[in-house]
């Protein structure tokens, strides 16, 4: 185990420029994939609290009697998709616009009836606020008989939807490319320190060294380069984050970095792209010593 | 300790590098494999320490089955043999001491046992004295040693030596010989592979010649046919 950390490190020593060349394609890589992933975390944070707010609007035709709005909102708020449901009266209806609607506050006091419909209020449970969803219990909801009309931001749920879509999308693509970079490069310096060692292993080889032994270095070289590169691209995450944070005239202040587990998520993603270059570099050239 | 039965070994481009090749190698014995190049003693050597796979018949060597052998028991035969060549495959960048130390710690012995053992086969090779010179600062001859030393370091049953002696001069190879005699002296198997006939006429031991891929005399049978008639 001494023996294989040793010459592990070796490698640091006998190469000094690729393997600097290495961990930083690894941290480049894994920072323009931190990048992407710290906009899809804030957009996702942001849009957690614009979800929220989605909810469906049914109006009621008036003269409904009052049981059976209570029946149809008790049946409602059974509905799977449905968190709460709330109803609001002619008057209540017509205080809330008072109270929002300043401009028109004159036009409303000095009305004689009060020209506002009553409404059920339907608020959509986590993970049910998708387009589909929400215009699927619209037209539920459209299905009752004292219901006279249904509004609900779709145009609003669906581009947030595709929005957040994207952000993943492009975030996977440009990760998997500089993934690819790097696992390139890993094997370039693995293929490098393994024709310049050649002789060595097949020295190694001849006195009997087990494959693992003879391949358990270059594996660790490659998830330690992973490991280094890994910690790096966190390190320039975070101080792009505290730039964009500190620039931005307290527009961005709310901005959050990542969470412990997925920071730990980015290493493990580094060691693992360091790995997967010396193994493929290893399979293909040691054998050829 | 050593079994070819009828081996066949083709190469890609399709030439036989050995025909119907049978012979036994008990233990204790020192056997000479003569040839031109080209003849098929390389082929045999690499056969012997599964660097390569006979295309036909078998091949034991101290217990495996070369022709069977997983890629995960080439190691493990290995270890049980020692090899040389011509070219001594030193470390230049590492001591005489070093040099022989690699070949136990590469192969997981006790850290604290070798440099008792790496002293004991310098020794018995006549280096002690020059455990902590470079390669380069060796003689052909002593280099030579070294390798010895170092495939003798893990104790083998059988040492297999390639043209041991092909890049040394007359006083170096006599020393390198009965360097080899000592150590079969002890008890190991040892088949040396040489086209140096002076060296092998010089002793009673077994001799094998290859021709063409082909083995053409065996001192051991033919010698043996001789007598009954």
């Amino acid at each position: 185990m001494k023996l294989l950390t040793r010459e592990a490190l070796l490698s640091f020593r006998r190469a000094p420029l690729l393997s600097v060349l290495s961990v930083t394609t690894i941290a480049f890589s894994l920072f323009t994939v931190g990048l992407f992933g710290l906009v899809a975390v804030n957009l996702r944070a942001a849009l957690r609290g614009i979800e929220e707010r989605v909810e469906i609007v049914a109006y009621i035709l008036r003269g409904t009697p009052a049981e059976t709005i209570a029946i149809a909102t008790q049946d409602i708020s059974a509905f799977p998709e449905v968190s709460d449901v709330s109803y609001v009266s002619e008057e209540e209806a017509l205080r809330q616009a008072r109270a929002e609607l300043i401009e028109f506050r004159d036009a409303y006091r000095d009305l004689q009836v009060n020209p506002l419909p009553a409404s059920i209020e339907v608020r959509m449970k986590d993970g049910h606020r998708d387009a589909a969803t929400v215009a699927r219990v619209a037209q539920r909801l459209r299905g009752f008989g004292f219901i006279d009309d249904v509004r609900f931001g779709r145009e609003w749920v669906q581009k947030l939807d595709s929005l957040r879509n994207l952000t993943g999308l492009v975030g996977l693509v440009i990760g998997l490319a500089f993934a690819a970079v790097a696992v390139v490069i890993i094997g370039v310096t693995i293929r490098l320190t393994i024709l310049q060692r050649a002789r060595e292993i097949s020295i190694m080889r001849l006195v009997g060294a087990t494959n693992w032994f003879i391949r358990g270095p270059f594996l660790l070289e490659g998830a330690l380069k992973g490991l280094l590169g890994g910690l790096l691209s966190l390190v320039l995450c975070y101080a792009g984050y505290v730039l964009f944070r500190d620039n931005s005239g307290g527009t961005l202040s709310g901005l959050i970095f990542f969470q412990p587990m997925q920071m730990v998520l980015i290493i493990v993603f580094g060691i693992l792209l360091g790995l997967a270059g010396s193994m493929v570099s290893v399979g293909r050239h040691l054998r050829h010593v | 300790m050593i079994r070819f039965s009828s081996v066949y070994k083709a190469y890609p481009n399709g030439a036989m590098a050995l025909k119907d090749v049978t012979f036994h190698v008990s233990k204790g014995e020192f056997v000479f494999l003569t040839g031109h190049s080209g003849a098929g003693k390389s082929t045999i050597m690499k056969l012997l320490f599964g660097e390569q796979r006979p295309s036909g018949g078998e091949v034991r060597v101290s217990g495996y089955n070369v022709s069977t052998l997983k890629a995960d028991d080439v190691p493990r035969l290995r270890r049980r043999l020692g090899v040389v060549f011509q070219d001594f495959r030193l470390l230049e960048d590492r001591t005489a001491e070093e040099n022989v130390a690699f070949a136990l710690e590469v192969t997981g012995a006790r850290t604290d046992t070798i440099a008792a053992r790496v002293m004991r086969v310098l020794t018995q090779v006549g280096l002690s004295a020059k455990g902590r010179a470079y390669p380069r600062e060796l003689s052909g001859g002593e280099q030579q040693r070294v390798a010895i030393a170092r495939a003798l370091v893990n104790d083998p049953a059988i040492l297999l030596a390639d043209e041991p002696t092909g890049n040394l001069d007359e006083r170096a190879t006599r020393g390198v010989f009965q360097l080899l005699r000592d150590i079969n002296n002890g008890g190991t198997v040892v088949v040396m592979a040489t086209h140096d006939l002076d060296l092998v006429r010089q002793t009673v031991y077994r001799t094998i010649e290859m021709r063409d891929g082909s083995l053409v005399y065996d001192s051991d049978v033919d010698e043996a046919a001789a007598e009954a008639r």
